[in-house]
């Protein structure tokens, strides 16, 4: 394999593999708070991009303006399913918490189905569909605003948690909740945000991602399943493992596709998934986490 | 009042008398190959409901051995020529045995990493399902797998396959009430209620619930390779995540930890499921929604009855012999 | 009580979201006419009212889940003609009705819609499943209650062996590979690399390409798949590149080969990009823009109806189908609604012919002979339940956003 190939791996990987990022840093904000872990992850990617498609192509919003409604329009959403789902059955065991999550993801589904029909929606590049070459690989200037929204995002999410009194104060909950209500935190105004910094996170992932891969209703849950095992290879509950696990299966993927021999290349999308179980089996902690499976 | 004996007896009698009704009362295919779906998936949820509502752990990957039963029994019979009931027997302790391989290393871990490793073990399964060539015949799937039978009496219609499959769910039923009240059940009671507690007592949680784990993987081949012999047609699509989490909803919609509630979250997800449907075709504007309300319907019992149906509904019932 | 309070908070909000959802959808979609309502009044020139009870056909289409963009227009046609037919005096003077089910396509869901339908609703015929998984799944079960089946779905072994009460109308992949073939010797292309969806239409496709272009002496570079959900293609591109075939077939439905079409674009390849009917749609063009240009597949006439020559036996049907089909659901016409389309006219012929005898109907549809319909002109018989030739196929090159036939 020439260089030139393996960068093109590399670049689509790590493109590919932003998104896996967001979907998994949301998982764990929100698996941080609650325990849950929330199936209704992708659809809130799915949601970012159709309303994103609404605002930008349809109502001819300018594309910064577009971009950041469409975050806020998701976020109010987790906030919405946050109020109308998860609070009220907040002291019920997690897995009744986590089938909520998969009720609502159908819900989501349906009706954005309903909204914006079967059919996968045609979103515009945001500077012109040219790629510029890089040793021999292409990169579509899509690419750069994925990963440079990517690690803005992280980065902000990054300062938020470490110095901001309201990022603290959710670090707190996550940590032990008890101290953290001793102390004077509404936990459950903590956990509102969780959810609508996750969706907001998720959104963004799905407006950025729109244009190369169009914005259609059923694509969440892929993206979802991908992020999830992002979020344990990377050590369940550590913000940064996810990050990294996220790109790391999107790398693994696209360099697996390029590895594979001719005819293997369907196994691609298992590829996350066999990672997922030999962490799991040999370091159930992450790979980034520290070895607290056994713990109490 | 009833003794908690004589009521779990009524409730069996009450059972079996729905059960052996509804072929009497109606001879519509329709209606008994929902009966029949509603047996195959109570057989894959009774287990699953041992496993979450009894040894306290989730799976997300059920539907994978539901699949590999059916595939077990196609490969087996299709491409090799084997006997059927033969084929569903070896099936499932293949299946038992790949179980046995995902849960010993998870099990013995804290909190959910069964399910965690059980999800992604299920896709593996589906994209094996399809990309196996001509083993598995791809994403089009094996079609013209043959009727079982015994000797010239052939299961090949929905009346006969009603017949052989609720006996088994009943005979299911039984042996998990056996199963709650040998040691194992007590063991496994322990370990749901704390853990460490059990373990203090002596008890080997891990072996415990791997047992449980092997076992419901069985209960579901054996669904698997039945619908396998009754579709006579197998592809990838069935056995994916979607259904994994449609059996883990039926768990918790009907209740985990109850004899019954499996087999009531199964009806229930199965009858509104098609209720849905019907609506569609009487009431326009809920054309195309049924997927909506599906979800809203879900969210709804949960709210309002988070223990899931079969406790709920008996609670209500004793909160009402007391008054 | 107190804790009851947020509960039915929760309730109303849900009740009130699902209201919006059903004005949302409601004023989206252009309602068709109540379908049975008052007859309309009898003026002159009109055909009578139908009468008596109405004659029950089944259908069974994917209008939810990953097959909706094909399930969708499939639903909108069966109401399209069951409206037609009513007006025009329905069958043999009785009503038509229609009953479509949606299989939400999932096999279970296809297996009990398929009994709802023999057994409730007492269909005489049954049109669908949309997709080969959900049409394979029932097949068995028409085949025992020997009822009449006219599948909408492509796969070859849906008709091969051939089953008794199963037809097909959609042109399998065996015909539209036999085209590509015929264009890749025209230009004298000789190396090419196959890049294919994992899901059953793909691989059918690819199981037909391997095998015919090896009989005609043109060699696979590289054989890739890609996830019907994939979000991006360029890493198998990138491996194709490096083995430079002259053209690139593509085997999927949409937005997996618009997303290929765009990918190449960007990689700079400058290989040939062929792809298959899957994709003869508007959707593909909207989806891939600039990216479609240049590319080539094999369709039906559909598409190119205005430009066909008007001694085309085929021009008047596709021309009427797309006018009626465009003004009743105000989308533009495709493949998929004909497919439906012409399952459901052959039936309704045969019932005009036979009555309503499941057995004298199927017989009937295996002796219809040269029906022109959307797909190519139907020529049934014991040994061929699709009846298809590459007649209905034609081969058309993308420009300016429109298809434009190459002869």
């Amino acid at each position: 394999m020439q260089t030139s190939e393996l960068l093109q791996y590399l670049v689509t990987g790590v493109t590919v593999g932003s998104v896996y990022a967001l979907v998994a840093l949301g998982f764990t904000i929100i698996y941080n708070a609650t325990g849950i872990i929330n199936f209704a992850q992708g659809e809130f990617v799915v949601l970012g991009g159709l309303v994103f498609y609404s605002l930008y192509v349809v109502a001819n919003v300018p594309l910064v303006l577009a971009l950041v409604v469409a975050v806020l329009i998701v976020a109010a959403i987790g906030l919405l399913m946050e109020r109308l789902a998860i609070r009220p059955l907040i002291r019920s065991p997690v897995i009744v918490l986590i089938i909520i999550t998969v009720a609502t993801s159908v819900l989501l589904r349906g009706a954005a189905k309903l909204v914006w029909g079967p059919e996968s929606l045609a979103v515009p590049t945001f500077s012109g569909d040219k790629s510029i070459f890089i040793g021999g690989a292409a990169l579509q200037l899509q690419y750069l605003w994925v990963l440079g929204l990517t690690a803005l995002a992280v980065f902000g999410v990054r300062l938020f948690f470490d110095h901001t009194l309201v990022g603290k104060a959710m670090q707190a909950c996550a940590i032990n909740p008890d101290a953290a209500r001793l102390a004077g935190i509404s936990v459950s105004r903590m956990v509102q945000g969780s959810f609508a910094l996750s969706a907001a996170l998720s959104g963004l992932a799905g407006v950025v991602i729109s244009p190369i891969t169009f914005a259609s209703y059923d694509g969440g849950t892929i993206l979802a399943l991908k992020g999830f095992c992002g979020a344990i290879i990377g050590g369940l509950g550590n913000g940064l493992g996810a990050v990294v696990g996220g790109l790391f299966i999107g790398v693994l993927e696209k360099l697996g596709i390029g590895l594979a021999p001719e005819g293997y290349a369907g196994l691609q999308d298992a590829f996350a998934f066999i990672v997922l179980l030999l962490v799991l089996f040999l370091r159930p902690g992450g790979l980034f986490g520290t070895e607290r499976a056994e713990g109490v | 009042m009833f003794s908690e004996r004589k009521l779990e007896l009524l409730g069996f009698v009450v059972a079996a008398l729905i059960v052996a009704a509804l072929p009497l009362v109606t001879r519509s295919n329709y209606l008994l190959s929902i009966g029949v779906f509603i047996g195959l998936y109570s057989m894959v949820a009774i287990g699953l409901g041992l496993l979450m509502g009894y040894a306290g752990q989730v799976s997300l990957g059920h539907a994978a051995f539901y699949g590999l039963g059916a595939y077990g029994s196609a490969i087996l019979t299709l491409h090799y020529g084997w006997n059927a009931w033969l084929a569903i027997v070896v099936a499932a302790f293949a299946t038992a045995l790949v179980a046995y391989l995902i849960g010993m290393p998870t099990l013995k871990l804290h909190g959910h990493y069964l399910a965690m490793a059980t999800l992604g073990f299920g896709i593996i399964v589906r994209i094996l399902f399809n990309e196996g060539g001509n083993l598995t015949g791809g994403p089009s799937g094996l079609p013209a797998i043959a009727d079982l039978n015994i000797g010239s009496f052939v299961f090949d219609n929905d009346l006969r396959i009603y017949c052989l499959v609720w006996p088994l769910v009943l005979l299911q039923v039984v042996l998990s009430r056996n199963l709650l009240r040998s040691r194992l059940g007590r063991a496994l009671r322990a370990i749901h209620d704390s853990e460490i507690a059990a373990r203090s007592c002596a008890i080997n949680t891990g072996r415990h619930k791997l047992m449980v784990f092997v076992l419901s993987a069985i209960y579901a081949s054996v669904a698997g390779s039945l619908y396998a012999h009754w579709v006579n047609f197998v592809n990838p699509h069935p056995f994916g995540f979607v259904f994994s989490i449609e059996l883990v909803v039926m768990v918790v919609v009907g209740g985990g930890a109850t004899l019954w509630g499996p087999v009531i979250g199964a009806a229930a997800l199965t009858v509104i499921d098609q209720l849905l449907v019907q609506l569609g075709h009487v009431f326009a504007p809920a054309k195309d929604m049924d997927v909506v309300l599906f979800g809203v319907i879900v969210v709804l019992v949960l709210l309002f009855l988070p223990q899931g149906l079969a406790r709920g509904l008996r609670r209500k019932g004793v909160a009402r012999d007391g008054a | 009580m107190r804790d009851l309070h947020p509960r039915l908070l929760v309730v109303a909000c849900v009740l009130g979201a699902i209201l919006a959802l059903a004005l949302v959808a409601g004023c989206a979609k252009p309602q068709p006419p109540p379908l049975t309502g008052m007859p309309p009044p009898p003026s002159a020139g009109q055909p009578p009212a139908p009468e008596g009870e109405p004659i029950k056909i089944g259908a069974i289409f994917s209008v939810t889940g990953p097959g909706a963009p094909l399930g969708e227009p499939e639903a909108l046609t069966a109401k399209m003609v069951q409206d037609d037919v009513n007006k025009a005096g329905g069958i043999n003077g009785r009503p038509l009705e229609i009953i479509i089910e949606d299989d939400h396509t999932e096999e279970a869901d296809a297996v009990l819609a398929a009994k709802k339908l023999i057994e409730q609703d007492e269909v005489c015929a049954i049109v669908g499943p949309t997709m080969s998984g959900t049409s394979l799944a029932i097949l068995d079960g028409c085949e025992k209650a020997e009822v009449p089946l006219f599948a909408c779905a492509a796969s070859a072994k849906i008709t091969t062996p051939v089953k008794k009460w199963v037809f097909s109308s959609a042109q399998t992949d065996v015909l539209a590979v036999a085209r590509i073939v015929v264009y890749l010797k025209e230009q004298d292309i000789k190396k090419v690399a196959i890049i294919c969806d994992s899901n059953a239409f793909g691989q059918s496709g690819a199981e037909q390409l391997k095998l015919q272009l090896a009989e005609a002496g043109i060699e696979i570079v590289d054989e890739e798949k890609f996830a019907t959900k994939d979000t991006d293609m360029t890493a198998q591109l990138t491996k194709i590149k490096a083995k430079a075939p002259e053209a690139v077939i593509c085997w999927g439905t949409n937005p997996g080969p618009a997303v290929i079409a765009k990918n190449m674009k960007s990689l700079g390849m400058q290989a040939q990009c062929i792809n298959s009917h899957g994709i003869a749609n508007k959707t593909f063009i909207d989806l891939a823009g600039d990216a479609a240009e240049g590319v080539i597949l094999p369709c039906g006439k559909l598409l190119v109806a205005d430009a066909l020559p008007d001694d085309d036996p085929q021009k008047a049907v596709l021309l009427e189908f797309r006018e009626k089909y465009e003004a009743h659901s105000g989308k533009p016409a495709n493949t998929f609604a004909g497919h439906a389309y012409d399952s459901l006219q052959i039936v309704i012929n045969a019932i005009e012919e036979a009555g309503e005898d499941r057995a004298a109907i199927r017989d009937a549809i295996e002796a219809t002979q040269e029906h022109v319909g959307t797909g190519g002109i139907f020529n049934l018989s014991a040994d061929d339940h699709n009846g298809l030739t590459e007649q209905g196929f034609t081969i058309v090159k993308i420009e300016n956003g429109t298809w434009v036939e190459l002869d």
